[in-house]
């Protein structure tokens, strides 16, 4: 276990600096995401249109793991469709084993499809880490279900 | 340190293990103590030479587990200065507080009447009283504290209307240390009439408690948080108020008789204690207590105290970190929560468990007080018997170690 593992300098960019912080009037797509063991919030505002997500907000407050990990999701979903999307869920969960892998991942390096997210695939050590990592795609998810439903 | 302990670190197996090979630095007390070899060698010898089923056979083992379950009872009463009838054993103060709740509560609440806490309670002591509301209607009010984090006496006065029927209040803080006059709030509580009740659970393992100077109705405690074993706590209760109470939970050993229809219940405290009781846990209990008698609790309070104050002193030298807590130690225990600019509690608590130093992190079960203070979660060290200033040494070092890991200028 090397700490330097896990606290890669992107991941601490990110919380240093998070991206697509804020609110979106009017979002197409809500979601909420608390831990109740540690206390850290994760509120998703979504913009989509056509079927792709416009635009991305994020809000809440956590470790540096939660928000690195929202921060790098707000940019890889940008722009993105929303299979495409599904697919990095996948990805995402693959990589921090919290969900099978399919054949088409790299077992050694599941987040190299994942581009800066793959600096989270060290939480994959800490395992009472992983939650704070999974926090904000859990709240994708949510959000893109409460749409759906 | 004028109170040194350090000879009873060889009596903690766990003490001598590592953590990514760093020796272990226990800072976690208030969640739950580590276990000397005589607590472990108590249940252990329960549990090979004199196990049986308490109350129930007429054979040896039975019997002699029954001795050692009523012994351990003795121990305890002794301990808060009580009658061994006065002594419950519950699941830990969780099951205690529930208890009261429920078994008191539920039957004397009514619409219009108001449950007086705290806003630093634990969730242990807001929650059940949550359910009991609901359930009777009665409301809900919290006596704030002050910038200093003392309890604000003068609001919980005004607070203390005719309508306050319990007042439920812990004896220590386990966020911020801060120990509320119980004594004094009792005495005025009960005057007024209400049902005092105190989360004890901070309080009984750090300071001598006598139950009858407290003077309030009922108190909870629990074994782990003071050298002894999960799964087993206990409640106090005066006497006139245990009788006002309905048991909480129902099944063997807490009954008289039981009709097709109808039962009656046991003597007190028995009717409290339904199912098989946690009784090689209360055995492991009062071998924690004797632990702690031969060193005497004054001792371990003035123990507390200096590490308390070391720590205190030590901590306000780190550049960008907030104590939450008072910083006049009277009347303060042995837990310091703080937060440091740039770094989440998490991520410290992560950075020291790699120095294999053990804290905790999170809004500590406290979250209506976490709110109050505006810190979600906090970094938490907490002393016990056990720890010796070079612990200190080495929690200020990874604090630093963090700071530079997170670039934190």
């Amino acid at each position: 276990m090397s700490l330097e593992d896990l606290y890669r300098q992107v991941i601490l960019d990110h919380y240093r600096s998070p991206r697509n912080q804020g609110h979106i009037e009017g979002c197409d797509a809500h979601g909420e995401g608390h831990n109740p063991l540690c206390g850290d919030e994760i509120f998703l505002d979504l913009a989509i249109g056509d079927d792709t997500v416009i635009d991305v907000a994020i809000s809440g407050q956590g470790c540096s793991i939660s928000q690195a990990s929202a921060s790098m999701m707000s940019e890889a979903i940008k722009g993105k469709t929303l299979v495409e999307v599904d697919d990095l869920i996948h990805r995402f969960k693959v990589m921090m084993n919290v969900e099978q892998g399919d054949d088409g991942l790299d077992p050694a390096r599941p987040g190299a499809v994942l581009g800066d997210l793959e600096a989270l695939q060290g939480v994959r050590k800490f395992p009472v880490r992983i939650k704070c990592a999974s926090l904000p795609w859990t709240t994708l998810e949510e959000a893109l279900a409460t749409r759906e439903g | 340190m004028k109170t040194d302990l350090s000879h009873l670190r060889t009596d903690f197996p766990i003490l001598s293990r590592t953590i990514h090979d760093k020796p272990l630095v226990f800072l976690d007390s208030a969640a739950s103590s580590q276990k000397p070899t005589q607590v472990l060698d108590a249940m252990d010898d329960l549990y090979r030479s004199r196990y049986g089923n308490v109350y129930r056979g007429a054979y040896t083992l039975s019997e002699e587990s029954t001795a050692a379950y009523e012994s351990a009872r003795s121990t305890v009463a002794r301990f808060i200065g009580t009658s061994p009838t006065q002594v419950a054993f519950v699941h830990g103060t969780t099951s205690g507080l529930n208890t009261i709740a429920y078994g008191w509560g539920l039957n004397h609440l009514k619409s219009g009447d108001t449950i007086l806490l705290t806003l630093m309670e634990h969730h242990a002591n807001i929650v059940p009283w949550q359910m009991v509301a609901r359930y009777t209607g009665a409301r809900l009010a919290y006596t704030p504290f002050t910038a200093d984090y003392r309890l604000d006496l003068d609001a919980f006065a005004d607070l203390l209307d005719d309508t306050v029927k319990v007042v439920a209040i812990t004896g220590m803080s386990n966020v911020l240390g801060t120990m509320p006059p119980v004594g004094e709030i009792a005495a005025i509580a009960r005057d007024r009439g209400a049902l005092v009740v105190v989360d004890a659970a901070q309080l009984v393992p750090h300071f001598p408690v006598e139950v009858n100077e407290i003077g309030a109705d009922f108190l909870a405690f629990s074994g782990h948080k003071m050298l002894g074993p999960t799964g087993v706590g206990v409640l106090w209760g005066r006497m006139d108020r245990f009788e006002e109470m309905e048991p909480y939970e129902g099944g063997g050993e807490m009954i008289s008789d039981v009709q097709l229809e109808s039962s009656t219940w046991a003597p007190i405290p028995h009717r409290f204690e339904a199912g098989t009781p946690p009784f090689v846990e209360a055995v492991g209990l009062a071998a924690a207590i004797d632990y702690l008698d031969a060193i005497g609790m004054e001792t371990v309070a003035a123990h507390d105290h200096e590490l308390t104050t070391l720590a205190l002193a030590r901590l306000a030298g780190i550049p960008g970190l907030t104590i939450y807590g008072p910083k006049d130690t009277t009347d303060r225990g042995g837990v310091v929560s703080f937060t440091m600019d740039g770094i989440h509690p998490h991520d410290i608590a992560t950075i020291l468990d790699g120095e294999g130093i053990a804290i905790r992190a999170g809004h500590h079960c406290a979250r209506p007080l976490a709110r109050t203070i505006g810190a979600p979660a906090t970094a938490r060290v907490s002393f016990y018997v056990y720890n010796v200033p070079t612990d200190v040494d080495a929690l200020v070092a990874g604090l630093h170690k963090a700071r530079e890991l997170f670039d934190v200028a």
